[in-house]
């Protein structure tokens, strides 16, 4: 019994130093081939890591603020890096928006209807793909691979795409992000589906109540606060999406944090960072909270 | 059936005042989300001025690109204004340098014929006269008269301009005729000269004939093997690529997954310090878990263009990026695992006098490294699909690649190329991660079992 046991443990030891041995080695190869393709190499650039944060660092921090909210600054000598008034949108007579924070609201905004797209196909694809409610199994299949793509299918590629037909700019992002949210949440949503307590939806098969009748009252109401809970935290997602999409050419405040940090503008850089931080950690915490009151504690686990 | 009596029916609302005797502002919340996601959309229909941009936009290039994505095309193009008419294709076709396709015919009384589907899309033409045939119908367009005349009626797929005859035949090609040239494009599906490209010494031959080349046929570039040779063709394909997009594609896989694993190993230990039922401080609690907000909320952008700066562009600076954002993701992902875990074992441990080391080792980690795992390998699953979009901002990887294939508008082959080479590896690596997932929860599931069974 004993000798038994302490041949399982040795063996499990064994396969365990095997394990993290083998991911070590491909550790380091990646390392390795990481380092070997990249333009500088890591030790001969780690030196000199704190050299970029030099130009990072504004001469005079209230410079941050004045770019943040568009006042001028006293260093402005025409040039692109101070030109903080310009960006102003005047809304009202003196009234204006800064230009970042309009920036923001785009990238916002892009994430927010993307979701709301992602949300109002989701809802009756995942119907549709739910083994225990679904019209007919042949649809089920169709409509689970064509989510399975939309998910998989990279999002700059649908970006690049509208990009040439709607012309550069947030509608694209929309597209794109709108696309993947579809997938994405629609395999959320039907996974939820398939937990339902069924004995709602025969009673409502009792009285002959059809497909859409069925799924209107028989599942909706069980599964809505987590379909909530999940859309919440795919804006959470989106805003990221779209910042990063922005990034490359879809607009809002990634393309200005792109430019503003390959030019070196450390004033301006730092006031998008600081806005692009702050929103994204009001929109995590806000939905974080909304989803406690939505489903409770559980809407904490993430993953698994 | 019973009838239910006036009396019945209020002692039931009575009884129920949660169900009618709600109050107002829930009964009516569906009814102002309606109307306030509503008026969002209207506000966001004029915010991105969505019908002008609509108004605008070339929804005709839409079939074009797809069409691209899987077919290319070829345009000959004959002078009628030379002494003779020789056909004559632009350079880099796919057809190489000494092109004599099958479907352009010399007849013998000098006049031309261009297959374009066949005999039933074709056209045919000399210096006076050229006939179009398509759709069951045959029309003759004179070019003698100074501009191109069609006799007889015009059909709709044909567009007459004034000095120029253009005849749309489908997804198969067009014909263009004016009075000193004609020019067809004919589609083909697939795509072109995938494996070996015109300058390759292997091209245009068969399958058959490329293998008995490398196996016996005589060194064609001398001092390197025909097998090296064809390699080497194949990896600098001009218009593929194949070696510089492979290269790129194991640089996103390497990207996500070093920057997850680092981030997890960095992630491991901050957890236990960040988990409140484990921590020897709450300060240091906070401290942590505001820091892995941070990480988090700073952005895998922000960070992508940070390291780019630093390191310079490449896939050093992506994993550094996707492993601050994982450090931020795993950390609170791992402490809040930690803090859900069951005390006792914990406490078991503890009271055998084991010191706080041992007590983790044995009390906490056998509980939690399933999940830790599960947890990893899911943000390694995203963080493959991620690494695509990040390397667009220059952190390295086939982003990069992909988005100035795109930015032309001419290469949506190659981008389809692309993607389906993503598509291929998300696939995998998203079966991988899902098979080792289920295999540990079936370890965490039998050892619930067990544990079950003895009580």
């Amino acid at each position: 019994m004993a000798d038994a046991w302490r041949r399982q443990t040795s063996l499990r030891r064994f396969y365990t130093v095997l394990g993290v041995g083998l991911l070590l080695a491909a550790m380091f190869a990646s390392m390795w081939f990481a380092d070997e393709a990249n333009a500088g190499h890591f030790f001969d650039r780690l030196p000199h890591i704190l050299d970029f944060l030099s130009w990072l660092i504004p001469k005079d921090w209230n410079d941050v603020w004045r770019a943040l909210f568009d006042v001028a600054s006293p260093h402005d000598t025409g040039t692109q890096e101070f030109n903080f008034p310009l960006g102003r949108i005047y809304v009202w007579g003196g009234f204006y928006i800064p230009e970042y924070f309009e920036l923001m609201i785009t990238t916002v905004n892009v994430a927010l209807v993307s979701t709301f797209i992602g949300f109002i196909f989701a809802v009756p694809f995942s119907f549709i793909a739910a083994r225990n409610l679904t019209p007919h199994p042949l649809l089920r299949l169709i409509v689970k691979r064509f989510m399975e793509l939309l998910r998989a299918f990279p999002e700059i590629v649908i970006a690049g795409l509208f990009a040439a037909i709607v012309s550069i700019g947030p509608i694209a992002a929309i597209i794109a992000i709108g696309l993947h949210s579809i997938g994405a949440l629609g395999k959320l949503f039907y996974e939820i589906n398939e937990n339902i307590d069924m004995r709602a939806e025969e009673g409502l098969r009792a009285v002959g109540a059809n497909w859409f009748e069925r799924v209107r009252f028989a599942g909706l109401p069980q599964v809505l606060p987590n379909f909530m809970s999940y859309t919440l935290l795919r804006v959470e997602i989106n805003v990221r999406i779209s910042t990063i999409i922005g990034a490359v050419g879809g607009g809002g405040i990634g393309e200005e944090l792109k430019l503003s940090i390959s030019r070196g503008f450390g004033a301006k850089t730092l006031a998008l960072v600081l806005l692009l931080f702050t929103t994204i950690f009001i929109i995590d915490q806000f939905s974080a909270w909304l989803r406690r009151k939505l489903v409770g504690e559980q809407a904490f686990m993430m993953g698994a | 059936m019973a009838t239910v009596t006036a009396e019945e029916m209020l002692s039931i609302e009575e009884r129920y005042p949660q169900v009618f005797r709600r109050p107002l502002y829930k009964r009516f919340a569906p009814l102002f989300l309606f109307v306030g996601i509503l008026t969002y959309l209207i506000y966001v229909l004029w915010f991105f001025s969505l019908p002008q941009v609509l108004r605008e936009s070339h929804w005709e290039r839409l079939p074009l690109f797809l069409t691209q994505w899987i077919s290319y095309d070829l345009q000959p193009e004959f002078r009628l204004d030379q002494p003779e008419i020789t056909p004559k294709y632009p350079r880099f076709s796919a057809l190489g340098e000494n092109p004599n396709p099958d479907w352009v015919i010399k007849n013998p009384d000098g006049t031309f014929t261009v297959l374009i589907d066949g005999p039933a899309k074709s056209v045919t033409f000399d210096k006076a006269q050229a006939t179009i045939v398509a759709n069951g119908e045959t029309v003759p367009v004179a070019l003698s008269n100074g501009k191109p005349v069609i006799t007889g009626p015009v059909p709709d797929w044909i567009t007459a301009h004034d000095d120029e005859v253009v005849a749309k035949m489908g997804f198969v090609g067009e014909v263009r005729v004016t009075v000193d040239r004609v020019k067809v494009r004919k589609r083909f599906l697939g795509w072109a000269n995938f494996v070996f490209d015109t300058r390759s010494p292997f091209f245009g031959k068969s399958a058959g004939e490329v293998v008995s080349l490398i196996v016996s046929g005589p060194e064609l570039k001398p001092g390197t093997s025909n097998l090296a040779l064809a390699g080497d063709n194949i990896c600098n394909n001009a218009q593929w690529q194949h070696g510089d997009v492979w290269t790129k594609l194991l640089q996103t896989i390497v990207m996500a997954f070093l920057g997850t694993l680092l981030g997890g190993i960095v992630a491991f230990p901050l957890a236990f310090f960040a988990a409140r039922n484990i921590t020897p401080s709450g300060v240091l609690s906070q401290v942590l878990k505001r820091f892995f907000d941070f990480m988090r909320s700073v952005d895998m952008l922000i960070w992508a263009l940070f390291f780019t700066r630093a390191f310079g562009p490449g896939p050093l600076a992506g994993s550094a990026a996707i492993f601050f954002t994982e450090i931020g993701t795993l950390g609170k992902t791992y402490s809040e695992a930690l803090e859900n875990i069951d005390d006792k074992p914990r406490e078991g441990v503890l009271s055998t006098g084991a010191n706080g080391l041992l007590v983790q080792r044995y009390g906490v980690m056998p509980e939690v490294i399933p999940v830790f795992i599960s947890q990893t390998l899911y943000q390694w699953e995203s963080n493959t699909r991620g690494a695509t979009i990040i390397g667009a901002v220059g952190a390295g990887g086939i982003g990069l690649k992909l988005w100035e294939a795109m930015r032309t508008n001419s290469n949506w082959a190659n981008v389809f190329y692309m993607v389906l080479l993503i598509l291929l590896v998300v696939f995998i690596f998203d079966n991988i991660s899902n098979f080792l997932r289920r295999r540990l929860s079936r370890t965490i599931h039998d050892y619930n079992r067990i544990q079950a069974e003895q009580g």
